[in-house]
């Protein structure tokens, strides 16, 4: 298991960034997809904002950005009809369920 | 650099049936073989599978049951946009020099491992097509205006075409009405706005040009290919209301052809969603953006079929490592004139568009009668 799932199974979302580049790696990698080199891995402060949205009955299912590149798409908990595009969100719990990553997201 | 054809074509009918992935290949390859008098298994030198299947070895299997052996022989994967992948391949091996008789058969399973791309865990748990189906739609809507009832009205064009095609999974028409009250799946996307996944193959003969002429009168030249892949993952997309690397491909297929977007008498696009059509209309430079919808309305009101003749994926079906081919052979029939009902007037120039993955790669191919 990679270090990204590792931490994203105990609740922590953490981003690769290679120290060479100066650049976040997205989607979670073994090295840096420009110089190949080893990864840093950080603690993301989990604010990002709203790309776009739409809804699957009651679940809204929103994309989302992080820190200018890391887009993710999660639940998002609202009691808006029609929230915001560009409003802020914050990952509010990240999980490994399956095959899949989970996140939900909330407005902030 | 030799030149490419497209000499002969095969198809089995798209349907929602249980079929072995080697019933399916050996079908369309055998409609292939009768409908070319000429051909023997002893002329062709390569056999190319286009499949996601999980099947190994296909076109060995193929080779074998289909009575050829080739000198190369091999699968081709590459999600909804194999079938033409294996058509850019073929097109290398006749130009290289490689070979003279490439046999390309793609063939699908309804059930097909090749809907999903588990790998893409930037999407969490919202990995089916559906959803990143409804973000380009939403994001159409948002940025252009884009209806429900423009988008019900790519469908009805669609299924209305697939009528006329005997081996579409489709031959209903339906009002605009009836498809904007069909199920929803999201807020905004109805079951009316998706393709299917289908069983269904399609195969087709390429050839050198020397070869060609004992097979056919009417070639149909490979004269323009583009190809594009920007990413693998759907949320890498810079725009959710257009396809960079659908731009890319039909930039790098029109130079290479020197023909331009006005030549195109047909295109046959990848509507996997009703706004793939729109999108990809925009794309190719067919019409400005935004303009797609109202390109679509005239087409519908007129009956013109330029775009998507045989129903395209939401008409016809999407059994997707044929769908590249279906798409090549239909475009082959408009160009040499044997499309009957579907049949567009004088078309000497076509256009094939294919993507995966929510458009992170796409192919376009330009072809000349």
């Amino acid at each position: 298991m990679s270090i990204f799932e590792t931490e994203l199974k105990k609740g922590n979302f953490v981003i690769p960034e290679c120290p060479a580049c100066k650049e976040l790696v997205w989607p979670p990698s073994d090295y840096c997809s420009l110089c190949f080199g080893e990864l840093k891995w950080k603690k993301s402060d989990r604010i990002g904002k709203i790309l776009e949205y739409s809804r699957k009955e009651d679940t809204f299912f929103c994309l989302a950005e992080f820190e200018k590149k890391i887009r993710i798409i999660g639940t998002l908990e609202t009691n808006l009809k029609h929230p915001d595009i560009g409003k802020k969100v914050k990952l509010d719990s990240c999980s490994i369920d399956g095959p899949n990553y989970n996140f939900t997201l909330v407005l902030i | 650099m030799n030149k490419a054809a497209i000499v002969a074509y095969g198809n089995t009918k798209f349907s929602t049936d249980d079929i072995p992935i080697e019933s399916l290949l050996l079908n369309s390859t055998k409609s292939l073989f009768e409908h070319t008098p000429n051909l023997t298994q002893k002329d062709i030198d390569t056999v190319l599978v286009s499949t996601n299947d999980n099947a190994k070895y296909l076109s060995a299997i193929l080779s074998e049951i289909a009575g050829i052996q080739p000198k190369t022989a091999h699968t081709v994967e590459s999600l909804c946009n194999s079938g033409t992948n294996s058509i850019v391949s073929a097109y290398s091996y006749i130009a290289s020099g490689l070979s003279n008789v490439v046999l390309v058969v793609g063939a699908e399973r309804k059930n097909s491992p090749g809907q999903v791309l588990e790998w893409d865990n930037s999407r969490g748990e919202y990995k089916h097509p559906i959803f990143w189906g409804t973000i380009f739609t939403k994001s159409h809507k948002r940025e252009f205006g884009t209806t429900e009832e423009d988008l019900a009205r790519v469908s009805a064009k669609n299924h209305k075409f697939a009528k006329d095609n005997p081996n579409a999974y489709s031959n209903k028409v339906f009002s605009i009405d009836e498809l904007m009250n069909s199920k929803i799946l999201t807020d905004d996307l109805r079951v009316s706005d998706c393709s299917r996944p289908c069983s269904g193959a399609s195969a087709v003969l390429i050839t050198s040009e020397q070869v060609s002429k004992r097979f056919t009168d009417r070639p149909v030249w490979i004269k323009g290919i583009g190809q594009k892949t920007l990413s693998a993952g759907f949320t890498k997309n810079q725009s959710f209301s257009s396809m960079k690397s659908t731009r890319e491909a039909a930039k790098i297929a029109f130079e290479m052809s020197k023909l331009n977007p006005s030549d195109i008498d047909i295109a046959e696009v990848h509507d996997a969603f009703t706004v793939c059509e729109l999108m990809a209309i925009e794309d190719l430079g067919l019409a400005s953006k935004g303009e797609g919808r109202k390109f679509v309305k005239t087409l519908y009101e007129t009956e013109n079929r330029k775009i998507n003749p045989r129903g395209g994926l939401i008409g016809a079906g999407h059994p997707l490592g044929a769908t590249g081919i279906a798409q090549v052979i239909e475009t082959t029939q408009q160009l040499q004139g044997t499309a009957e009902k579907r049949q567009i007037e004088n078309a000497k120039v076509g256009l094939v568009h294919n993507m995966s993955a929510a458009a992170t790669s796409s192919t376009v191919l330009l072809l000349q009668s």
